[in-house]
């Protein structure tokens, strides 16, 4: 099957490691990777601040750029709930259908392992113990709840629960740096649960999260690794 | 610089609200705020968990949510079928248009009755149209009856959650506060804190003469108040003095009595957690003859504050709130921050969307924006109102306004999506990006990167983008 990567312009300037594992992770399940160099963001930004007509300016050059392909991939549950949940909201008519079209096939990548594919166990192995933050926008817009700790079941990753899981870490994109005094007690509030699992690893599968996290957690001076669920899965791939 | 304190006091109408970042900051300053804050919120969030694991509730959900949804489309059909039948239970009817003209129609009705002493049981809308003011400014005397108004009344204070109104209040700060209040030293001990409030407030009930009472629903087929209370001191309220005024905005109003099966134990399991309340009164009309108790006079202020003019508006789905308070308990914000530091009087997610769209403040603008849209507060939310949807809806109608802070957003949004719709810009952006990132010195002068830093390290830069990777190992692979 051949897949149309997007890598999202986090992961694409600040995590590309996070792009190579997804690479990875869709050719073990048997997939083609098409990478369209074209793409930039989903335009989430300006949309979260209000400026629609802004947004639908990049939501009408993803459509652009993806529009052809089967099926449209990307490690994030934010962006793909951007594309899915709030594109068609931007257009009328004709437009909006295609852009419906669009969002029904574009997938967050461990929901597409999982859920479209059927592939949970890729062969990677790794038995590291982690806890998993569930993204809120994975979480609540994709409705995606097992599809990442499926993942990490079949590579026999060690998963101990996060308590208050559920409970948004503060990163929210523009919310982090309009807000940083709300958005680091929050954060300081997830990494104090992290920490409480005894696990030295934090996944995740939004790069926003895990960013605002680390930096965080660097700040702090904690022992704690932020990973994005792809990375430790690509990590164990032989 | 604001502290908590200062925060929770009431503020004169028209005095300035300190920044929201202040506001914030006296929150996260207050350690025993902070404490309280997470305690209780995690106490009815499993209460709410337990309540709601029931077989049937989802239905029960979906039902509440239709009865509300339709409730709104017939909002006006609905009040007038309620105003008439009010009428003909011997209630007086009143519609107030404003907060201003619902607090002077009730001052009014306290004037003509000859009333000295108020009693109140717990009601949102009351603080919203700033009542007790006004009534202390005609004369009268008001007391709150609900145990968490009384706290905060006594310590001139203000509601920090729409259900547990002295949520902020830890025990030995109330010990403190009942000793001034009676003169000696109280036992740090919840009971004997209770039966110190209880002795003075049956003292206020037996020589009221005006109760003012909110409403959680009135029915519109059969005109009946609905108050639900778990002290009892609502029921004392409506019934104990000779006269009876309840302030009920528009969008209480239930089309008919059978609804109440559906939206009590929705309203109370989401609140409380408890299946039903300790009281649920069920007004019909004033005393009748032969009666023992119950009120001669009764009076219902309908207020719309502008409730009407968001119908048939993107934000007329808020209309269908009921005050259950679970938006507030599952917010991550609200968690941090507290009530007080909203500003309004209506906190957390549904204050943040109602505070700006009932017009009353100017401040409640920079709400929408304080969210990191988890969306926690819609997926709890009883009647399904997308509360998160709401706040982009919000930040959507603010960016159209012409302050100069929205201006320059709107420019830069503007150049960036142009930019950011073209690769070859995209890429050129990204480089300028990875240059400032690689220089840390140069990053922390852009405004981005220093609110980053607040609490927060940079990003290391990597050693290249994606595609570049992409280009050099795979584009012709």
């Amino acid at each position: 099957m051949l897949v149309a990567l997007f890598v999202t312009c986090l992961v694409d300037q600040l995590a590309p490691a996070t792009g190579r594992s997804a690479v990875r992770l869709l050719e073990a399940a048997g997939c083609e990777v098409a990478f369209p160099e074209a793409q930039t963001c989903c335009g989430q930004p300006a949309f979260n601040s209000g400026y629609r007509r802004d947004a639908l300016r990049l939501a009408r050059h993803f459509a652009s750029v993806f529009g052809d392909y089967e099926a449209i991939v990307a490690p994030s549950g934010s962006c793909v709930a951007m594309v899915r949940r709030y594109f068609p909201t931007l257009a009328d008519g004709d437009e909006r259908a295609r852009l419906e079209a669009i969002g029904q096939k574009t997938y967050e990548l461990t929901e597409f392992l999982v859920d479209v594919l059927g592939r949970p166990d890729l062969g990677a192995r790794a038995d590291e113990p982690v806890t998993y933050h569930p993204s809120c926008h994975l979480l609540r817009e994709l409705g995606v709840r097992d599809a990442p700790r499926r993942l990490l079941d079949a590579a026999g990753v060690p998963v101990v629960e996060l308590a208050d899981a559920e409970r948004c870490c503060g990163f929210g994109g523009t919310f982090s740096v309009l807000h940083p005094e709300i958005a680091v007690p929050m954060a300081d509030a997830k990494l104090d649960q992290a920490m409480a699992t005894g696990t030295r690893t934090l996944t995740a599968c939004d790069t926003g999260c895990l960013l605002h996290l680390a930096a965080r957690a660097q700040r702090r001076g904690l022992d704690l690794e932020l990973r994005h669920v792809a990375d430790v899965l690509a990590g164990g791939l032989a | 610089m604001t502290t908590a304190d200062e925060l929770a006091r009431h503020r004169p109408r028209g005095a300035p609200l300190p920044p929201l970042r202040d506001r914030v900051q006296a929150t996260l300053d207050s350690v025993e705020l902070r404490g309280a804050l997470g305690a209780v919120a995690h106490r009815f969030n499993e209460a709410r968990r337990v309540a709601l694991a029931e077989p049937g509730m989802a239905e029960v959900k979906a039902r509440g949510t239709r009865i509300r949804a339709d409730g709104v489309a017939a909002l006006r059909e609905n009040l007038d079928a309620a105003t008439a039948s009010l009428r003909q239970l011997g209630v007086h009817v009143h519609h107030a248009a404003t907060g201003p003209e619902a607090a002077r129609v009730i001052a009014d009705l306290a004037r003509e009755a000859g009333a000295r002493r108020a009693v109140k049981s717990k009601s949102m809308a009351t603080e919203e149209i700033h009542l007790n003011e006004e009534l202390e400014r005609r004369g009268v005397e008001v007391f709150e009856t609900d145990l968490g108004e009384w706290i905060i009344q006594q310590a001139h204070e203000r509601p920090s959650h729409i259900i547990v109104p002295a949520i902020h209040k830890t025990r030995p700060q109330i010990t403190r506060l009942f000793s001034d209040v009676a003169g000696h030293e109280l036992p740090d001990e919840r009971e004997e804190l209770c039966a110190f409030a209880q002795q003075r407030l049956r003292e206020v009930f037996l020589t009221a003469d005006l109760g003012i009472s909110g409403a959680n629903f009135v029915c519109a087929d059969t005109g009946t108040i609905v108050l639900v209370t778990n002290e009892g001191n609502g029921r004392l309220t409506t019934s104990l003095p000779r006269v009876h005024i309840a302030l009920v905005p528009v969008d209480k109003v239930l089309a008919r009595f059978a609804d109440l099966g559906t939206m009590l134990p929705l309203l109370i399991r989401h609140a409380t957690g408890q299946k039903l309340t300790s009281y649920v009164s069920m007004i019909h009309g004033p005393r009748r003859a032969g009666e023992l108790d119950g009120p001669e006079e009764l009076h219902v202020v309908f207020l719309d504050g502008g409730r009407k003019a968001l119908l048939g508006s993107p934000f007329e789905d808020m209309l269908r709130c009921i005050r259950c308070g679970a938006c507030l308990n599952v917010c991550p914000v609200y968690g941090t921050i507290g009530g007080h530091a909203y500003g309004g009087v209506y906190p957390g997610p549904m204050g943040a969307v109602l505070t700006p769209l009932l017009g009353e403040l100017e401040e409640g603008t920079e709400l929408p924006g304080a969210s990191s849209l988890c969306g926690a507060c819609a997926e709890v939310c009883p009647v399904g109102i997308p509360l998160h949807d709401l706040l982009l809806e919000l930040r959507a109608a603010l960016a159209g306004r012409r302050t100069s802070g929205s201006r320059r957003r709107k420019a830069f949004f503007g150049l960036w999506s142009r930019a950011w719709a073209r690769p070859s810009l995209y890429g050129a952006s990204a480089r300028v990006a990875a240059f400032a990132a690689r220089h840390p010195c140069l990053a922390r002068r852009l405004p981005v990167a220093r609110a980053w830093c607040e609490g927060r390290a940079l990003p290391p830069a990597p050693p290249e983008p994606f595609r570049t990777w992409w280009r050099r190992e795979r584009a012709d692979g």
